[in-house]
């Protein structure tokens, strides 16, 4: 079990408020290999970003709590892990972009220190004259001049910022990059650019990365596996091309598809996933789209599907229970 | 920025002008003649008329005023009414303590209420935080007087451990400046605190924290630096206050400093004083707002100075 | 109760109901509360159990008795004078002016503020350079040098120390009307065609009014504060007439051989001072929950 590069396995994590417990990622499992692209899809509020912060440790202290289940990285168990293990992983081996790139830079650090602080912590004994060439070779491949690195924050556009994001990130050539809806806060037109940066140079230095999007189209274009998620869990999964075939899917993931305008083909009328999220706070005994299934019976509202395989395609629902036995 | 400073100065001036004419207003509009007041019941309609003409009583409001604001500007306050002296004279010769004074009490209150402000952040809704929160309140909610009469009399009148009273060596002024920053503690403790916990929560420190920082760098590079942004400022509005209070505190320990002429020109109502110590400060609390907004300035690359 | 009864609970409340939820939950804001509202309705009732002549009524027989004296709860001054009357009778004039200048301050503040946040343009320009030019000066010397325009005496006090505290009411009003005249809310609540009136007093007043609540009870300590330190300086309330800050003052030769006479009135100055900013914290926290977490 030790190859993979990153093993989550049955991860429970909840946010305790004043007001109330929000149960945010139920029963979390999946895995990643070296250079491996996963695309994470799924509504807001339905456990993503709380998964991607609970492989760093980053979940809001005294507020988020991790209940449940280990998250192992190359042999390292995370949950366990010292906090001077999880400052050499943080930066170093495991990487962040985080969504908003106006309010993830530091506004009164130049950008080239923020980068520069990377190095610092992770490779004491380079020179400083090497941190200043690596600094400029990432500003570089990001495609920022690099007498700019002397220049703050503000002023730089919100596409620059999250290049900056993205230099500081790659930095010091982490084996995995966890990508947060990086290009959610960015104008549409920039997002393409982003997002092709993204994947040069996760090519380049064979990155592991998990995308996590809500765009089922950044998914295809850029991703090799694709796990959806709804209420906390992971309700299929699957190779790109097993998913978008769309022969098999996870009633969820057909409701995805059919919100989605086609370019081509007669014009039809969208398809909205019919009621809201499932609340969070109050979590339903059976399955957590139940609610919202045209397919769903009195059984999906009693007890939880578990993943029916083909192959290596996987879907929560009883649907498909007779498709090929339970993993 | 030289023109920036030129402005901000220049806008001085109105506001300077406005605060003197107020209470040059209010005071020809209050009953009583000054001139009576001066010389007593018993004087003569000669006597008074007499000192009347001598304070100029007899021109119209504006004229006066125009006289003595001329003279403001040629760095002449006049005469006390009272006591004779000449009050730019005696101002100077008293600035130095209160000036002392002033700096010495917001010294310490930077030097204890930042780092408490760190201390209590840092263990937000824990023990120490609420320590340091409920004595930071009882310290501001005590009177300034009260507190340095008490100081006087146990630390310094039966224990012998400062000086009791009047101006001299620094060590004078060591009680006195403990007594007025009492009242600004508990606001700068707290607004550290508050400072602190709001970048805490800010997405560039997660971002710190995803880069590898240790909660010490995290502290030391990104959050101190930019909470300390709004206790800058509040260093400006502090002064203010510090200069309020330190009339009770120059008066509770018999310091001969500006403020505490302010007293007695109030109780026998002597125009050019009190008239001095308003045009005074308030230029002097303008330049300190002047100097905290370039720090400020110079500290977030964010702030322009646009003249 | 449980979690999610209590959530329920909350959600069933009305805006005000989850404000003074909020704030029952504050133990420090709520200990503040009742202290001061006993304090308050003591000082106000004294007459009921306090006869007023004890104020003044000088023994030289019992002159400067401590605590516990038989019919001197809290001993007695150089004159004889019983402490305890002086007290509470001083507590009538420091709370009751306090209330009365923040009141004052208040109203002119109000009518200020919400004329320049709602005309806006010239109106704003000039109200608000008036209130710069009030605030140029620190609160303290300005409320000296009104007393010393307009002569010394309890009522020259008062409108001297609401000259001195208006401006920061005034500028509150303005800051919350300018950021909620343009919340989307507003902006959502006239798309609606929603008449002025109903925005005004349904969206703008009750989102508005809470920090102007909170500056209000913050600033009751403080005016108390000055009250207190003008008595002492002789140039508030004079003495005889019992003020807290005067009482202190005009018993400044004694406290050293008869502490007492320092401790009581002090512990009554602070405490109502410390209380009231309990309070208006707590209001602050349960009006803006996000200032809290």
């Amino acid at each position: 079990m030790g190859e993979h590069l990153l093993e989550i396995k049955d991860l429970y994590v909840q946010y305790n408020t004043d007001d109330a417990t929000v149960y945010a990622v139920n029963g979390m499992n999946l895995t990643l290999d070296k250079g491996e692209v996963l695309g994470m899809v799924g509504e807001t509020g339905a456990g993503k970003s709380t998964t991607a912060l609970s492989i760093l440790q980053l979940l809001p202290p005294k507020v988020g709590e991790i209940t449940r289940g280990s998250i192992t990285y190359d042999g390292t168990d995370i949950l366990n892990a010292k906090a001077q293990v999880m400052r050499g992983l943080r930066g170093a081996r495991i990487a962040m972009i985080f969504q908003d790139p106006m309010s993830s830079l530091n506004p009164i650090l130049t950008i080239g220190q923020q980068i520069h602080e990377v190095l610092e912590l992770h490779f004491p004994s380079m020179s400083r004259e090497e941190m200043d060439n690596r600094v400029d070779e990432i500003l570089g491949l990001v495609g920022i001049q690099k007498h700019r690195k002397n220049e703050y924050p503000h002023q730089f556009s919100g596409g620059m910022k999250q290049r900056i994001g993205i230099a500081m990130a790659l930095v010091a050539e982490p084996e995995l990059l966890l990508a947060d809806e990086p290009t959610t806060a960015l104008d549409v037109t920039i997002q393409a650019q982003i997002l092709q940066l993204m994947k040069e140079l996760q090519q380049k230095h064979n990155t592991a990365m998990i995308l996590i999007t809500h765009n089922l189209g950044v998914v295809a274009e850029f991703c090799e596996k694709v796990c959806v998620v709804y209420g906390g869990e992971i309700i299929e999964e699957g190779a790109v091309e097993d998913v978008f075939t769309r022969e098999k899917n996870h009633p969820y993931t057909q409701g995805l598809f059919e919100s989605i305008p086609k370019l081509t083909g007669p014009v039809e009328r969208l398809v909205p996933i019919q009621g809201f999220m499932v609340d969070p706070t109050n979590l339903p005994k059976g399955c957590s789209f139940a609610e919202r299934c045209p397919y769903a019976t009195d059984r999906c509202r009693a007890e939880k599907p578990g993943f029916y395989m083909d192959g290596t395609h996987g879907i929560k629902c009883f649907r498909y229970e007779n498709a090929k036995g339970e993993a | 920025m030289g023109k920036y400073i030129l402005k901000r100065l220049l806008l001085l001036i109105p506001v300077v002008i406005g605060i003197t004419f107020f209470i040059y207003l209010i005071m020809s509009v209050a009953p009583g003649d000054p001139a009576r007041l001066i010389l007593g019941e018993n004087a003569t309609a000669e006597e008074i008329a007499a000192k009347r003409l001598e304070l100029g009583l007899d021109d119209p409001l504006i004229v006066r005023y125009i006289n003595y604001m001329a003279g403001v500007l040629h760095g002449d306050l006049g005469f006390s009414w009272y006591s004779g002296y000449d009050v730019m004279q005696e101002f100077l010769s008293r600035l130095p303590n209160t000036v002392t004074l002033g700096l010495l009490s917001n010294l310490i209150t930077i030097c204890i209420g930042i780092p408490l402000g760190i201390l209590a952040a840092q263990h937000q809704y824990g023990p120490i935080d609420y320590t340091t929160l409920v004595i930071a309140m009882l310290f501001s909610s005590m009177p300034a007087f009260w507190f340095g009469l008490m100081a006087q009399i146990y630390l310094s009148i039966n224990l012998k451990w400062f000086p009791a009273t009047g101006a001299g060596d620094l060590y004078h002024f060591i009680l006195p400046a403990i007594t007025l920053s009492t009242g600004g503690l508990a606001g700068q403790v707290r607004l550290t605190r508050t400072s602190i916990l709001e970048v805490n929560k800010l997405d560039y420190v997660r971002t710190a924290r995803s880069k590898g920082c240790s909660e010490n760098q995290i502290v030391m590079h990104h959050v101190l630096r930019n909470a300390l942004l709004p206790v800058i400022t509040s260093i400006g509005g502090h002064f203010a206050t510090i200069l309020g209070g330190a009339i009770v505190t120059e008066s509770v320990f018999a310091i001969p400093g500006v403020a505490s002429l302010m007293i007695n020109a109030v109780k026998v109502r002597d125009v050019p004083v009190v008239m001095g110590v308003i045009v005074f400060i308030s230029v002097f609390v303008g330049v300190v707002n002047l100097l905290v907004d370039l720090c400020y300035a110079a500290v977030d690359p964010r702030v322009k100075l646009t003249a | 109760m449980s979690k999610k009864d209590r959530k329920k609970s909350l959600s069933n409340r009305s805006q005000l109901g989850m404000i003074a939820f909020r704030f029952s939950k504050n133990k420090l804001a709520m200990l503040g509360l009742i202290v001061i509202a006993v304090l308050m309705i003591v000082c106000i009732s004294a007459p009921l159990f306090i006869d007023y002549t004890l104020v003044y009524k000088q023994s030289m027989a019992v002159r400067l008795k401590g605590p516990g004296t038989e019919g001197h709860i809290l001993g007695t001054d150089q004159f004889g004078r019983d402490l305890l009357a002086r007290i509470i009778y001083g507590g009538r004039i420091s709370l009751l002016a306090g209330l009365a200048v923040v009141g004052m301050a208040l109203v002119v503040g109000v009518i200020l503020g919400g004329c320049a946040g709602y005309f806006g343009g010239k109106v704003d320009n000039v109200i608000m350079r008036i209130c710069d030019v009030f605030m140029a000066v620190p609160r303290m010397l300005l409320s000296m040098a009104v007393v010393a325009a307009l002569g010394q005496g309890t009522f020259n006090m008062l409108i001297a120390l609401t000259v001195a505290a208006f401006p920061g009411f005034a500028r509150t009003v303005r800051a919350s009307i300018m950021t909620l005249r343009n919340q989307e809310y507003v902006e959502a609540a006239k798309c609606c065609g929603t008449s002025s009136s109903r925005i005004i007093f349904k969206h703008v007043v009750p989102n508005g009014l809470g920090p102007v609540i909170v500056s209000a009870t913050l600033q009751l300590g403080g005016t108390i504060l000055a009250i207190a330190s003008l008595g002492f300086l002789g140039i508030g309330v004079s003495s005889p007439t019992p003020e807290w800050g005067t009482i202190l003052s005009e018993n400044r030769t004694n406290i050293r051989y008869y502490p007492y006479l320092g401790f009581v009135p002090g512990f009554f100055i602070a405490i109502s001072v410390m209380c009231l900013n309990f309070v208006g914290d707590g209001l602050r926290d349960a009006l803006d929950p996000r200032t809290k977490n």
